[in-house]
């Protein structure tokens, strides 16, 4: 059943490639952002739904990470847990997320919503829903100050307008006086970034902030969310399904799989020589990889549902990996200082 | 190869669930699973079996003047009558007991207020299909005057009827029909034209099917859950209305009482503190009242799947 | 906007002339007007003097025209009880059912509302289970029961607050109010209680469905992300959006309340105009009877029309598709 003697082994290029299949995980490393085998599950009337069910990463000043995966992997609630806002019956059950070296998990109420929205800001996913339809666009924006820092409405106002500026909104005044609706959804989401900037955050969680919004004004936002990292050193996270957006973006990739990251590592090594099967297949299935006039690659069956997910690997139902070894816990393999995967069988080989 | 017997176990799994839940049974079992409902059925089971067979069950019949003594009245709960019968919930103004009055009064009550739901609910029904499946100028018309009378409280345009009208459970019924008819055309318009919007009545206007066809074997089993829940709550509201109008002397006549007439009657008698002629037809009303609520609440959860429980 | 208003006055007048309609062809079709019109107990002779006076000889197309232009002058008929115009009698009960109704849609919001925003965002907890308990319970209670045990406990029982009357009244802008005396408040109290728990009820269903759809949106998520204050969230996110379903609502409802007021008026003798319906019906004095319909449905139809205006000027996103159309 090995295959890993008929094909070309993939040696990663960097210096810590001595720590390849070493049988101790190091640790995920970051200076800004830690999660550690991150448990957030639902307790729901049909039973408990492991959304998030053990993610670790790191994140480090100025850095992008793109957080990869299918709808229903657990993204999104990743992302919530770290800024403490799972709404039940959702809960965070295990595992560790330490910000600036401060563990956030079971941290009180009142510390908690200092950190949110002022040391650690989120970008949801559909503009058209993240501003309050009854609101004016100034009142949503200065009480998001006002909440972290005790200024007057005038000195708010002054920096609400500052920083529509930088996120390229012209006439800020006029747009301060104006209700959600008369913005397009491209603004509106200019406005969710520039509510997310207002507190100059260490951390934004961006969660499919382009989405919902057209190509030019996606590679808009994208440039300038590149940008402010650069020059402000904000560490970023990118949540997505697009493996492009990440390709272009990202410093670091981590792909999650039912509520699993299942690779992780620096961009162009995760891309390029994939070694979990469902990297592979995605990859495979980006459509600008693939010759014209050929079918598209895909990967067969459903994503599964985490309703009661029998242990072993999740993704051996669709892989063509998969053996019966895949029924257990399928073991973290690090090749790299940065680089790891959960699988049995990984690839060696690029992408055909 | 263990894949393929994976996906065999999956596709097993799910044929075995499909022939094991029905819609009826995962109906009812999502319907039992509230114990308040449950209870609800229970006591609504229990009123409709008191208000059928009130001429059978009760101690005695409250308007046979020879059994009625008017030196019996007013008597206090627990007492005993002339002839040795005990009031259980003492006697009213007539020397009636007031036990057997409530019987009988609940069997006009729920009679009036079924009857006017089932009638309202044919027109309504009717109305509200023809509006969404003809559309155009008759929807336009239809609902034009649904809207002005829905603009209107159900109790004002039976109160103004029945003055036109008079006394009488013909006439309360024609009344209650007349205030009640526009609900139910609304709620079936909806729902209709949300499901003629679908891609398989456009599939079955296609096939050249008959209207009556498309209406009728279509359009009409998927009104039927809104229309059912609408129903249930029109009925009581009905019930109460009823009530209401019969107090307020413009319902029934005296001598067909209902439990709104009955509490009418121990108004006067309230303030002396003779509490148990108006208190305890009121207590029968609202029990039948609160238990067909709480079962058409029930009806709406289950059959509203978008409702999140 | 003020195509919109021209609009819906336009159809609000058609509104009121085919009430006109409705109501006279009720009177003059489904009744015999002479019985409905006339005092049954005048003489032949008099009857006939009131048939001539009232055209009720002429055809009867005419007969309506009488009808509408008599009734554009504010002439309704006489009350044969109390020999007065029956608009004047109508006007002179009007301020104290606008009083109760008030007062109880008062009620009902400073009370329905906090409840039903606090079961709203915790639906699974006991107390909320109680207050929708007791939601279940202020529907389905009659009206005119729950005035009748509130008479008993409170007045006869416990002998706290008076039961029957209005009590002593002030002027307030020429008009007679209760709720300025102590006494008149002590009066109000009761009625006004009694009318609310209906609507009460209904503001608590639609307080806790709006606060349970809004709590599930993302801008609440999302202002919750920006650090906010539980408070703040609940008080500014949650409440202004709820607050526009449940003041069209209510504003539609404000009608019903109104015509409510008849069965807690007549528990109560409150001295409204719904009381005076009653006991016009009890006494066959038919012309008050033709007159309240009229004025209700005038009612009506301007409250329909407030309401429909203010909506587009509180929610944004209506003045915007009415531009737009």
């Amino acid at each position: 059943m090995s295959r890993d003697g008929r094909e070309t082994r993939y040696e990663p290029a960097d210096a810590c490639a001595s720590a390849a299949g070493a049988a101790a995980v190091t640790r995920p490393a970051g200076d800004t952002l830690i999660v550690e085998d991150l448990q957030t599950w639902f307790f729901t009337k049909a039973g408990v739904v492991k959304a998030v069910n053990g993610v670790s990463f790191g994140i480090s000043k100025g850095e992008v990470m793109g957080l990869v995966g299918e709808s229903g992997s657990g993204k999104s609630v990743t992302g919530f847990s770290v800024l403490g806002i799972v709404d039940p019956p959702g809960e965070i059950v295990g595992g560790s997320i330490r910000f600036q070296g401060r563990e956030l998990v079971g941290l009180d109420e009142i510390a908690m919503r200092q950190i949110r929205g002022s040391r650690i800001a989120m970008i949801f996913q559909d503009p058209m829903m993240t501003l309050n339809p009854v609101l004016r666009i100034d009142t949503q924006m200065i009480e998001a100050i006002r909440a972290h820092a005790r200024v007057s409405r005038a000195a708010a106002y002054a920096r609400a307008r500052e920083v529509l500026l930088k996120v390229g909104i012209a006439s800020p005044d006029e747009r301060l006086k104006a209700y959600p609706h008369q913005f397009s959804g491209g603004m509106r989401q200019r406005v969710a970034i520039a509510i997310a900037l207002l507190n100059e955050p260490d951390l934004i969680i961006a969660d499919e902030p382009t989405t919902a919004l057209d190509v030019t004004i996606q590679a808009q936002i994208l440039y300038e969310a590149q940008k402010l990292c650069r020059e402000t050193g904000t560490a970023l996270i990118w949540i997505t399904h697009d493996l492009t957006v990440v390709a272009g973006l990202a410093d670091r990739i981590c792909v999650m799989y039912a509520g699993r990251d299942v690779e992780q590592g620096d961009v162009d090594a995760v891309l390029d020589h994939p070694m979990h099967p469902y990297t592979f297949g995605l990859i495979g299935s980006v459509p600008s990889r693939n010759r014209r006039g050929r079918p598209l690659h895909q990967i067969p069956g459903m994503t599964p549902s985490l309703l009661n997910l029998p242990p072993g690997c999740a993704f051996r139902a669709r892989c063509d990996r998969a053996s019966d070894e895949c029924h257990r816990e399928p073991p973290v393999l690090e090749y790299g200082c940065d680089r790891r995967a959960r699988c049995f069988h990984p690839h060696f080989e690029g992408p055909s | 190869m263990s894949t393929t017997g994976e996906q065999a176990r999956q596709a097993a799994a799910i044929a075995q669930s499909a022939t094991v839940q029905t819609p009826l049974r995962r109906f009812l079992s999502d319907f039992f699973e509230s114990k308040v409902a449950t209870a609800a059925v229970a006591v609504f089971a229990i009123i409709l079996f008191i208000a059928i067979f009130a001429p059978w069950i009760s101690p005695q019949n409250p308007y046979d003047l020879m059994v009625v003594d008017v030196m019996d009245s007013r008597m206090p709960p627990g007492e005993k009558s002339l002839t040795g019968m005990t009031f259980v919930l003492g006697s009213d103004g007539a020397g009636r007991d007031m036990l057997s009055a409530i019987f009988y009064g609940l069997r006009t009550s729920l009679g009036v207020g079924v009857m006017s739901g089932i009638i309202a609910l044919g027109i309504g029904m009717a109305v509200g299909l023809a509006a969404a499946y003809f559309g155009g100028r008759t929807d336009t018309l239809i609902m034009r005057v649904v809207d002005l009378q829905l603009s209107f409280p159900a109790i004002l345009i039976a109160l103004i009827l029945l003055s036109i009208l008079g006394k009488g459970v013909d006439k309360i019924i024609i009344a209650l029909v007349i205030a009640q008819w526009a609900y139910y055309a609304r709620t079936v318009r909806g729902s209709a034209l949300v499901e003629r919007s679908k891609e398989y009545i456009e599939a079955a206007t296609c096939l050249a099917l008959s209207h009556r066809r498309i209406v009728f074997r279509h359009l009409l089993p998927n009104v039927l859950p809104p229309l059912i829940v609408v129903g249930t709550l029109q009925t009581a509201h009905a019930i109460s209305l009823e009530a209401t109008l019969s107090f307020l002397g413009v319902g029934l006549p005296q001598t067909e009482p209902s439990l709104g007439l009955l509490i009418s009657n121990g108004f006067e008698y309230m303030l002396s503190g003779k509490y148990w002629i108006s208190f305890f037809p009121g207590v029968a009303l609202l029990i039948t009242i609160v238990s067909i609520n709480l079962v058409g609440d029930q009806l709406r959860d289950v059959l509203n799947p978008r409702l999140e429980r | 906007m003020s195509v919109f208003i021209t609009r819906r006055i336009l159809q609000s007048l058609v509104v009121v002339f085919v009430m006109s309609l409705l109501v006279f062809f009720g009177v003059n079709i489904v009744g015999d007007p002479v019985d409905m019109l006339i005092n049954p107990e005048a003489d032949q002779e008099d009857i006939e003097a009131a048939i001539r006076a009232l055209g009720l000889d002429r055809p009867i197309h005419e007969q309506y025209w009488y009808f509408l232009v008599n009734a554009l002058k504010g002439d309704l008929g006489k009350s044969f009880i109390f020999a007065e115009p029956a608009l004047k009698l109508i006007l002179q009960r009007m301020p104290a059912t606008l009083e109760l109704a008030f007062a109880a849609m008062f009620l009902a919001v400073v009370i329905g509302i906090p409840l039903g925003v606090f079961a709203g965002l915790r639906p699974h907890s006991k107390v909320s289970k109680t207050i929708m308990a007791g939601s279940i319970l202020g529907f389905s209670l009659p009206t005119f029961w729950v005035g009748l045990m509130f008479i008993m406990i409170f007045a006869v029982m416990l002998g706290w607050l008076p039961s029957t009357g209005r009590g002593e009244t002030t002027s307030l802008l020429g008009i007679q109010v209760s709720f300025l005396t102590l006494d008149g408040l002590s009066h109000l109290l009761l009625p006004a209680l009694n009318l609310a728990l209906f609507k009460m009820s209904l503001v608590i269903r639609l307080a806790r469905a709006g606060t349970r759809e809004v709590a599930l949106q993302d801008y609440i998520k999302f202002a919750r992300a920006k650090g906010l204050s539980p408070s703040r969230v609940v008080l500014v996110h949650v409440m202004k959006n709820i607050l526009i379903p449940v003041v069209t609502v209510l504003g539609l409802e404000l009608g019903g309340v109104i015509a409510f007021a008849v069965v807690t008026e007549t528990v109560f003798a409150w001295p409204g105009m719904g009381k005076l319906l009653i006991d016009s019906i009890q006494l066959l004095d038919r012309p008050v009877v033709v007159a309240y319909l009229m004025i209700t449905v005038l009612m009506f139809i301007v409250i329909n029309l407030v309401v429909d205006i203010l909506y587009s000027i509180l929610d944004p996103r209506v003045r915007l598709k009415d531009v737009k159309s």
